[in-house]
């Protein structure tokens, strides 16, 4: 390891990271043992099944819905796929268009054999996994072909509600020195417990995530990175109700980073822990195997609690999502951990911790690509103002070198970013990555300081809250408010009626062909 | 020559010296870079009412798309003197003073129950009004000794909203909205004032709303009975409904 600026505590580190392992280990010994309806409908998907009924409804969902119906969800919707394709011959997307046309429920008095079943899902595993890895590898040579630029990377929104007007002022954003293309999803998305089909034009602050509009976005954002001759990456948000859903459809769509975090689910959306925490495994193995840098939402506790007080539960978060990430084998250089840059601007020293805090979630989790989030909390209508307080988060991120910089935009407080506004935070963060590009190399800080003190603190703090959510569980961390000051039941939020016991007949044969490899 | 006397019949905008008009102001035309973009641009100022329309700054954001930075001045004046805004009726108390007005006028703990409602996520307006820790130094409602308040979050619906607040028989309701995308807030808004008035509560408790498109007099205009905006704190809602109440009960 190199030598720490900030002469942090490597011991103390280590034995954080064990805590954070601990806790992640009791969340996994819950996993295991349950699947959910988002779940089963991200294995049709993977099966082949896609489109709707007359009624519009996903043909995912008529499936799993069915499933449920019957009472049968625990035994999975392969083990249901695999006799069905077994007794009939048909292939699932044929049951799935059948059961929706009420044509048959494909209940069968005699269960094939598991050889059999396993025998007649083969060739559509094989096709879906080869897909998968397929769209990775274009990925993989587009980068070699055209490189891109180095890290921080630069992350815009686009949040236009229309797909097709997304996809010009993403381009535009591209042609300026953007990196990284988030679409902003419309509120309320994250609530439904499907997945919208087909492009879609109308959203609320933001577009509707489905596989057509990923599949625009990414046809605009190759086509402008060609013309800039620079791989352009493209980020949704698998998290809310369809986390492994989504995470499944953007792998088929070869998008590049998902905002993928149970816990930001839980405490800011009020989503059922257990229903969100099963869904997050496998959409983290899907996202490893695709090669899909997650993003994790730690940025947002401090949105609600202070930056200074609760640096520390941002900390301890990301050592946990480290753990989850781990358990559903994904890499560590796709791992996105949270923080921001949200400290009151009228705090004395208000850029030195911020400063302090940046430089140790570096050193903590070096190969890690972070997530800089930008000021948010105390932007205000002082658009001038505002740009300064993002040229100084720009600052903070050159110079501690973060993996991946969501600019700030002057007018955050304001409108999603007009066209302009998101020409000028590239701009401004063009001009402070040039202008401070080797600061890090040349600044050092000094023996008990303020920035190292500072730095030692938040880890120690960070220590002490995880050894106490190792002894009480994750679960019932989230249920005192731990995090954010937000309180959580375990029973209660949205999506807990579509979690389900396995039972002894369930298969995913998809975690042993995601979990660690590529 | 310029009147340099200043008339609040006629108040013009101000650079640096009184009635200069001068404006300053940003926008995008949908045009290639180039001297008919500024040509364009200086037209639209002279539509607007701006002499002297200067164009110090354009740039082509992405090809088709011209930013400009413009100055102008303004000949349109307005009467300052006949201004009238309308605004909450109350005097603004500190906590202490609240907790000790509410405690000698009323006796007893008020409830208010609040949330972001609709499709809207945001956290961040009902959080800085009732989170303990409150906002900008201004601490929020569960700080307040004789307030009972219950924030219920974000993405509430309107009818969840209102079946908690019979339940806790609240004093009054606090709605923030802060997606105001396509007016999706005044929609809601409006559906959530239907509501209280099917359930008989319109007259029972306090409406108030808020967020940073929020005015008193929209909220009025949908039936709200106040409205905060931007720079509003605890404090000003608080003082609100705690004098409303008594004027109510005296009544």
């Amino acid at each position: 390891m190199k030598e720490s600026k900030l002469g942090l505590d490597f011991v103390k580190v280590e034995k954080a990271r064990n805590k954070a392992k601990g806790i992640a280990d009791q969340v996994q010994d819950f996993v295991e043992d349950y699947t959910t309806v988002a779940v089963e409908r991200t294995l049709c998907r993977l099966m082949g099944i896609d489109g709707t009924d007359r009624d519009g409804v996903p043909l995912p969902n008529v499936v799993v819905d069915h499933l449920k119906e019957k009472g049968i969800l625990g035994d999975g919707v392969l083990h249901f796929l695999g006799n069905a394709l077994y007794n009939t011959g048909k292939s699932p997307v044929q049951v799935a268009q059948e059961m929706a046309a009420g044509k048959s429920d494909f209940i069968f008095k005699e269960t094939a054999p598991a050889a059999k079943m396993q025998e007649v899902l083969q060739p559509f595993v094989d096709t879906s996994v080869a897909r998968i890895r397929e769209k990775r590898q274009v990925r993989e040579s587009r980068l070699e072909r055209l490189g891109e630029s180095p890290k921080p990377y630069v992350y815009v929104i686009v949040a236009t509600g229309n797909i097709y007007e997304d996809a010009v002022q993403a381009t535009a954003a591209a042609r300026q020195g953007a990196d990284v293309i988030a679409v902003i999803r419309t509120t309320g998305q994250s609530l439904l417990d499907y997945v919208p089909y087909g492009a879609t034009t109308e959203g609320f602050g933001g577009t509707y995530a489905t596989q057509e509009n990923f599949r625009i976005m990414r046809q605009a954002l190759d086509k402008a990175g060609d013309d800039v001759g620079r791989y352009i990456r493209l980020c949704n948000y698998c998290s809310g109700l369809c986390m492994p859903e989504i995470a499944v459809m953007g792998a088929f769509e070869g998008l590049d980073m998902m905002l993928n975090d149970a816990l930001y689910g839980i405490l800011f959306r009020d989503i059922n822990m257990q229903r969100t925490l099963v869904d997050q495994y496998f959409s983290r193995m899907i996202n490893g195997f695709a090669g899909v840098i997650i993003n994790t939402g730690e940025d947002n506790y401090l949105t609600t609690a202070d930056a200074v007080e609760e640096a520390h539960t941002v900390l301890a978060s990301d050592f946990i999502n480290e753990q989850l990430a781990k358990i559903a084998g994904l890499p560590e250089e796709q791992m996105g951990l949270g923080h921001a840059f949200e400290i009151d601007p009228e705090l004395e020293n208000s850029f030195l911790y911020e400063l302090a805090q940046a430089q140790m979630i570096r050193e903590i989790f070096p190969k890690a690509p972070l997530k800089y989030m930008p000021p948010t909390k105390f932007m205000t209508g002082n658009i001038f103002k505002g740009h300064i307080q993002d040229a100084l988060f720009n600052l903070a991120g050159i110079w501690t070198g973060q993996g991946i910089q969501l600019l700030g935009m002057p007018t955050e407080a304001i409108h999603t970013p007009f066209m302009s506004d998101r020409f000028l935070a590239i701009e401004n963060a063009r001009y402070i990555f040039s202008a401070f590009k080797d600061i890090g190399q040349e600044v050092s800080f000094a023996k008990d300081g303020f920035i190292r003190n500072r730095a030692t603190e938040v880890l120690g703090n960070a220590y002490t809250l995880l050894e106490k959510v190792e002894k009480e569980g994750l679960f019932t961390a989230l249920e005192k408010g731990y995090f954010a000051n937000v309180r959580r039941p375990r029973t209660g939020g949205k999506g807990l009626e579509g979690v389900t016991r396995k039972s002894p007949v369930y298969r995913n044969p998809y975690i042993e062909l995601f979990k660690g490899n590529r | 020559m310029l009147d340099k006397t200043l008339n609040l019949t006629e108040v013009k905008p101000y650079g640096d010296t009184m009635n200069d008009g001068k404006v300053q102001l940003s926008f995008t035309l949908p045009v290639p870079i180039g001297p008919e973009a500024i040509e364009a641009a200086k037209q639209l100022l002279r539509t607007m009412g701006l002499d002297n329309p200067l164009v110090v700054y354009t740039v082509e954001l992405t090809p088709g798309f011209t930013f400009f930075n413009c100055y102008g001045n303004l000949q349109h004046t307005v009467n300052y003197l006949s201004i009238q805004v309308p605004k909450v009726d109350a005097v603004v108390m500190d906590m202490a003073e609240a907790d000790a007005y509410i405690k000698e006028h009323i006796g007893r703990k008020l409830v208010m129950v609040g949330a972001s409602t609709g499709t809207d996520a945001h956290t961040v307006g009902i959080d800085a009004i009732m989170n303990m820790k409150g906002y900008a130094g201004h601490f929020g409602l569960e700080r307040y000794g004789m307030i009972e308040a219950y924030n219920l979050g974000s993405q509430v619906a309107n009818e969840e909203l209102i079946a908690k607040a019979i339940e806790l028989r609240a004093d009054a309701i606090l709605i923030s909205q802060t997606v105001t995308q396509k007016d999706v807030h005044i929609e809601n808004l409006t559906r959530f004032i239907e509501m209280a008035e099917a359930e008989g509560i319109r007259d029972r408790m306090v409406l108030v709303c808020g967020g940073p498109r929020i005015s008193h007099e929209l909220a009025k205009e949908l039936g709200f009975d106040a409205g905060f905006g931007v720079n509003t704190y605890a404090t000003d809602v608080s003082s609100y409904v705690a004098q409303e109440i008594v004027r109510r009960s005296t009544k």
